[in-house]
């Protein structure tokens, strides 16, 4: 896949420019096991945060509680320093790879697929990290919201080709 | 005392900036940057990719995202057991007012247990809160190439401008829907 038509934000390994970089993939596999370590951390953050609470979600959508505003501000105030200090300073990871940072280009999806995705979050009052977060705290009927969602991004994937871009 | 600490809430200015911190911690890690949707996509891919392109990738390459996610349903077990918050939760009163209105009186600090469950996904006003809000999910993140931490947290820390479209489109789509739509769905 050619890297003009790599929309997402998120799959690095088809951005063809870093996907050299990626020395993990020749890492043993337990390697994986540190971003497992990685993705508890974030699912108890997201849990005692209440940032998985439908009624916080619902607060947030009518400027009710500033909550979820210090919450995404502040993340996204410490994300900022910290990819400024990793930038700066030319930081490498633990095993010594560079850290890469891909530019990324505006298209059309990201206006109306953030629409559509603004009105399953208030629906659902989660995004796709809390789906998880619930799961594992006992909302089994989530199962079938993150089921909804997969076939959501298989027909999106499906219809790519005919959605305005 | 320390205990108590760990299982009441935690205020914004904590939980901001360790999930904040969850940018570094990724890149420092192995050069991986934070933003979970793409994992509904690594399960198409994984599981039932056809013969579309846009599944068609080494998804292998993105696996560690898989045990992030995993890690996350984890942390979410351990939070809701070990850490359980067993204190009453308030809301904003216009909110809770206009819940009890909808017959929503129980406030917890999850899912509304009366709009979300099993026997409820068999009614129109389940099936749109679960069915049709996570298909949305699904589907928009992954059109707007990111969700709210691939675009509004990762994109943005690194500063990306598209990063910040999506992300006041993912808002101005949460009022409309939370202000505008919402209330008949609840009162079906």
């Amino acid at each position: 896949m050619p890297l003009s038509s790599n929309t997402d934000f998120e799959v690095q390994s088809l951005d063809t420019s870093t996907d050299t970089n990626h020395t993990t993939k020749k890492a043993p596999w337990w390697r994986q096991l540190q971003y497992l370590a990685a993705g508890i951390f974030f699912g108890i953050v997201l849990i005692k945060s209440e940032v998985i609470s439908w009624f916080r979600i619902q607060e947030m959508f009518r400027l009710q509680s500033f909550h979820m505003y210090g919450v995404i501000g502040s993340a996204v105030i410490t994300g900022i320093i910290a990819v400024a200090i990793i930038k700066k300073t030319g930081a490498r990871t633990i095993y010594g790879d560079p850290i890469t940072f891909q530019p990324k280009s505006f298209n059309k999806g990201q206006i109306y697929g953030g629409l559509l995705f603004g009105f399953g979050w208030a629906l659902t009052g989660a995004c796709p990290g809390p789906l998880f977060a619930q799961i594992g705290a006992g909302f089994t009927v989530s199962m079938v919201t993150l089921a909804s969602a997969i076939l959501g991004t298989w027909v999106y994937g499906l219809l790519r080709d005919k959605l305005p871009k | 005392m320390f205990m108590s600490i760990l299982t009441s809430p935690w205020p914004w200015y904590i939980a901001g900036p360790l999930i904040g911190l969850t940018v570094p911690l990724l890149l420092l890690l192995g050069n991986r940057h934070f933003g979970i949707s793409s994992n509904l996509r690594h399960i198409c891919a994984a599981c039932l990719p056809g013969k579309v392109p846009f599944f068609s990738y080494d998804w292998k390459k993105e696996s560690w995202n898989l045990f992030f996610a995993g890690g996350i349903i984890i942390g979410g077990g351990i939070a809701a057991t070990l850490l359980a918050y067993k204190g009453p939760s308030s809301i904003h009163p216009e909110l809770a007012a206009e819940m009890a209105g909808y017959g929503v009186t129980y406030v917890n600090t999850t899912l509304p247990a009366e709009l979300f469950n099993w026997p409820a996904l068999f009614t129109l006003k389940g099936f749109l809160l679960m069915v049709a809000g996570g298909f949305l999910v699904g589907f928009g993140t992954r059109y707007a190439g990111g969700c709210t931490s691939g675009h509004a947290i990762m994109g943005l820390a690194n500063l990306q401008w598209p990063s910040l479209v999506a992300t006041c489109c993912f808002m101005a789509g949460g009022f409309i829907m939370a202000n505008l739509i919402l209330p008949f769905i609840l009162h079906l």
